[in-house]
């Protein structure tokens, strides 16, 4: 059984020049491969920057559909760390064990639903109510909220390039607006009120800059845990020695989690412009072209990690690159990594073997490249331990 | 048992003890501000980044490639910086002081 194998399409690129074209719109991106050139490119965030027009570090390109700035996400230095700074340690909070036993509580919840059922489709009744109640956590409101993003579905937010739909992305952006009002009425302990009552350069945060940071909140870790929790049932299916082993070894947890998040890599790249004419890998890079941080092929690349294409639970050094690197790296990745955690060990707990009945693949389409993300629907039935 | 110090940014001194682990294990168990440690220790993050005085560099082995890559990209990388998730906690190592770099 093969069905979980993420393959890696970048390998022959990566190896021959180290960056490919990829098409989108009328705004051309050259992806970057190597694992030292993805790191050097975000560690360069002068020449490479984030704090482009709204929507355009996003690939596909979002310039069309988005006018607010994500932030601290499309915001580049000194106002990038007091943004992040406003809110990085809400954004620990994760660690803490009352958040850690709510988190548990959800997923044993899930959990235990998915194996009273004959099969279950893992993407829309076990990785999208997952994802959703989680967030309720990470926002600190109640999580009855979820039942509304769980009714928008998988495809709200995902910003696929033949679905590019200004339409659906205005379902999220109008009940942020929304929210943000109601928490001007009525301030909580909710990250909307926390961050209106948030002091930036001697002033509150304006509404603007509120919604800013909720969009990336949202955006940001939609699709990726849905693609990260679905490869994860997916390879337990394909693998249920895995779960037998970290049963036994629940101390690799830890590592297992590193590692199938460099494995799966469930964003693939991100985007930066050029804040001046440039050369990468011996390629031209004109001044306010784009370029993109090619996670997923840095996460393959065997320079650096031995056998790239292998899941090995227990690796010990992994670099890897699947939250970003430097200084805009993933802000949601604690609650993420807390949430893989808590998954694991849960599933480790409860769950013998997993059943795959049918699969529809999700394949990225960059151009000449095809890329597995996760899966558009996958049918299987959980066997109880 | 060893005893280790944590100096963070701010002066602050936080005395610690530790037996076997990682001097990263060591720092974030005792809450030690500036060191995260968000992956575990699997040399991914880079937010267990520490300064060694000068005269207890001998005390270590030296970083490997995999290290210095990373360190090579972080901010306030000095010849004496080390990530402390690589770093064993050894008796050998009694009675030093780490310097938290961010």
């Amino acid at each position: 059984m093969d069905k979980s194998r993420i393959d890696d399409p970048f390998e022959q690129a990566r190896e021959d020049r180290g960056y490919e074209h990829i098409p989108d719109q009328d705004d051309p991106v050259v992806m970057m491969l190597r694992h030292k050139d993805v790191r050097k490119c975000a560690h360069q965030w002068k020449v490479f920057q984030s704090g482009a027009q709204p929507g355009r570090i996003v690939i596909p390109s979002e310039v069309n559909i988005r006018d607010t700035r994500q932030i601290p996400f499309e915001v580049d230095p000194p106002e990038h760390a007091e943004y992040r700074g406003l809110i990085e340690e809400w954004f620990r909070r994760p660690l803490k064990l009352q958040y850690e036993e709510q988190l548990k509580a959800i997923i044993d919840l899930i959990i235990y639903e998915a194996l009273e059922k004959d099969s279950i489709e893992v993407v829309e009744q076990f990785a999208l109510p997952l994802q959703s109640r989680a967030l309720t956590l990470l926002l600190n409101i109640p999580q009855k909220e979820s039942e509304v993003w769980i009714d928008w579905g998988t495809h709200v937010f995902r910003s696929d390039d033949t679905k590019l739909d200004a339409s659906k992305a205005n379902i999220l952006y109008d009940y942020i607006d929304t929210q943000i009002d109601k928490a001007v009425a009525r301030p909580g302990e909710d990250l909307y009120s926390i961050l209106l009552n948030s002091d930036y350069q001697g002033r509150k945060l304006t509404k603007e800059e509120v919604k800013g940071v909720m969009i990336l909140t949202f955006a940001g870790g939609r699709d990726t845990v849905i693609n990260y929790v679905t490869n994860t049932i997916a390879y337990l299916a394909d693998h249920p020695e895995a779960l037998r082993r970290m049963k036994e070894e629940p101390e690799i947890v830890n590592t297992a989690v590193e590692e199938l998040v460099r494995y799966f890599s469930p964003l693939t790249h991100m985007g930066r412009v050029a804040t001046e004419a440039t050369e990468i890998c011996k390629h031209a890079i004109p001044k306010d072209s784009r370029i993109s941080l090619g996670w997923a092929s840095a996460n393959r690349d065997a320079s650096v990690f031995e056998n790239p294409n292998e899941v090995i639970l227990d690796r010990k050094i992994n670099p890897h690159v699947a939250f970003g690197f430097g200084i805009h790296k993933c802000l949601g990745a604690t609650h993420a990594r807390q949430l893989m955690k808590v998954l694991l060990r849960s599933l480790t707990e409860k769950v013998d073997s997993i059943e795959v009945k049918g699969t529809k693949e999700n394949i990225e389409d960059w151009g000449d490249i095809q890329r597995k993300v996760g899966y558009d629907s996958i049918n299987v039935v959980f066997n109880k331990l | 048992m060893a005893k280790i110090k944590f100096k963070t940014q701010e002066g602050q001194i936080i005395s610690t003890e530790g037996s076997k682990g990682s001097l990263m294990e060591l720092a974030r168990d005792n809450n030690v501000k500036g060191i995260d440690g968000d992956c575990g220790g699997v040399c991914s993050c880079a937010t267990c980044h520490v300064h060694i005085s000068a005269e207890d560099v001998d005390k270590f082995p030296a970083a490997n490639e995999i290290e210095k890559d990373m360190l090579e990209f972080e901010d306030n990388t000095t010849e004496y910086s080390r990530l402390a998730c690589q770093l064993e906690i050894k008796e050998s190592l009694d009675g030093i002081t780490l310097t938290v770099a961010n």
